[in-house]
């Protein structure tokens, strides 16, 4: 349900061709955004997966963390006091994934942190791109100009025919690897173009100034392999990457323990690393890296055909028992052509293999707990 | 042999004493692509209005009400091996179970096909 205060929706400045492309708009994170388009979610899917998939993600927050020194070290230095990644090691030119912790160890929400050599720049989920703003004014202006880039857009282009669909219009593109960043000149347009995304292909994020959003996107869907895709495809295609989604797989209550992502968490900011602690909650998060967290994110295959989605209670027993933990994400994997979920479950029973129920319509069907990403990904890298 | 319709975008088959339920193109157009199928179980007895059936797509879940009440006679066992049929013949091969009829005035509340054909338009 959308809250009252959130009328009226706001537009991406992409709106007006999601329209004209015959896009089903709904609101999401405040803004009308297309959930899926003429093709449907499906087909969306297994296009993104076997050409490319073009998604509009402008509703997402853009942000330059610029050091009053001048000296990007500086931001670096003052985003490690909100994040428990290691930024100072982010090169010019390449990216990483983050996030802001809360005193109790909890994800504030996740972002991706660039180093454009004078500054950092940061991606935020929608949802949370006010608060996140907010967070950053109230600990980092001593030293550091926090500048909103609510006058951008951002679009990703995922999939195998990312690379040359993209080449057309860019050609250095091509010498980039996974997490590579920076300015480019796309289509004649002024953009910041990284190695990323969130559907586990290979593929681009492309910022670009708000009125030059719809030039880019008219080029771009000029070559055939690539197709408009809704947040229907996006939300199934980062599923089956084994991906988190903010706010449902992980929120203020999980730790990046808690979350499976300790691979985010480099040695430097663990015990005994260079600059260990200093982030909010680091005494507990650093304890669950010591001696491990009582509970823990997990991939779940349900045995049968019936998709089991968010909300689901997880058991231990076919029939008995209280649950024991839940299901945060969950639906149809059109390219394992099964349906797939993630969920918590308590650390003892969240070895792959293991066997639990959800609860579905009054019926306790099995799962098991399977590795991530439940689809090879294809980062070039 | 008449086909009747609800506002739910129901279709019945009224054989006699026997309707045959599905969900209408209509229904199909807007669930989007079919990849489950749930049926109700062979001699249950099912109220009008009551959840019957569950139809998801990859996004969403969405409940099949029972437009009449009736015990379940049979079920489209098809649907469980190729729920795509939904998208494909919604009117027909995909029917999605059989009532005995309990309460033939319930009939009395549905719309013909000139009517839904209003009612989606």
């Amino acid at each position: 349900m959308l809250a009252r205060d959130e009328f009226p929706l706001k537009r991406t400045p992409l709106h007006a061709l999601h329209v004209a492309r015959g896009g089903k708009l709904v609101p999401f994170a405040g803004y009308e955004m297309p959930v899926q388009f003429p093709p449907g979610v499906l087909r969306e899917h297994l296009h993104t997966r076997s050409h490319a998939g073009l998604f509009d993600v402008s509703h997402m927050g853009q942000l330059a963390l610029r050091p009053k020194s001048g000296k990007v070290l500086d931001a670096a230095l003052a985003l490690e006091r909100l994040v428990p990644q290691d930024i100072v090691a982010v090169a010019p030119g390449r990216q990483r994934y983050a996030q802001f912790t809360n005193s109790e160890g909890g994800i504030l929400d996740d972002l991706m942190v660039a180093n454009f050599g004078d500054h950092l720049f940061l991606v935020v989920n929608a949802a949370c791109k006010t608060e996140d703003e907010a967070h950053l004014r109230a600990h980092l202006q001593d030293s550091c100009v926090i500048d909103s880039l609510g006058d951008r857009a951002l679009v990703a282009l995922q999939g195998p025919k990312a690379e040359s669909a993209l080449a057309k219009l860019c050609a250095d593109v091509t010498a980039m690897r996974f997490m590579d960043t920076g300015p480019r000149t796309v289509a004649g347009i002024a953009a910041f173009v990284s190695r990323s995304g969130y559907t586990g292909e290979d593929g681009f994020e492309i910022s670009v100034p708000a009125d030059r959003a719809e030039a880019l996107v008219t080029a771009l869907l000029e070559n055939p392999d690539v197709l408009p895709i809704g947040l229907g495809a996006r939300d199934s295609l980062r599923l089956e990457a084994g991906l988190c989604l903010y706010g449902h797989d992980i929120d203020t209550t999980t730790t990046p323990v808690d979350g499976a992502l300790e691979w985010s968490v480099q040695k430097s900011r663990r015990a005994g690393g260079a600059r260990a602690g200093g982030f909010p909650g680091a005494e507990k998060i650093l304890a669950q890296f010591a001696s491990g967290a009582p509970r823990r994110r997990v991939g779940l295959l349900p045995e049968g055909r019936a998709p089991v989605r968010e909300g689901a209670l997880l058991f231990a027993d076919a029939a008995a028992g209280e649950p024991i933990g839940k299901v945060t994400s969950g639906g149809f994997g059109p390219s394992l052509n099964a349906p797939v979920a993630m969920g918590y479950l308590p650390t003892s029973l969240a070895g792959n293999g293991t066997q639990v129920f959800a609860e579905v319509r009054g019926q306790r069907l099995p799962l098991k707990v399977a590795p991530m990403p439940f689809v090879p990904n294809t980062y070039k890298r | 042999m008449t086909t009747l319709f609800t506002s739910d975008h129901e279709w019945l088959r009224i054989d006699g004493d026997v309707a045959t339920i599905g969900v209408t193109d209509y229904a199909q157009s807007q669930l989007g692509d079919v990849v489950f199928v749930e049926l109700p179980k062979v001699g249950r007895t099912l109220n009008k209005a009551e959840a019957a059936a569950v139809v998801e797509s990859v996004k969403a879940a969405s409940d099949v009400y029972a437009p009449i009440s009736g015990e379940v006679l049979e079920v489209n066992e098809a649907l469980a091996a190729e729920p795509a049929l939904v998208n494909s013949d919604a009117g027909g091969k995909a029917w999605f179970f059989k009532l005995k009829i309990a309460d033939k005035s319930e009939l009395g509340g549905l719309m013909d096909e000139a009517a839904y054909a209003k009612h989606t338009a």
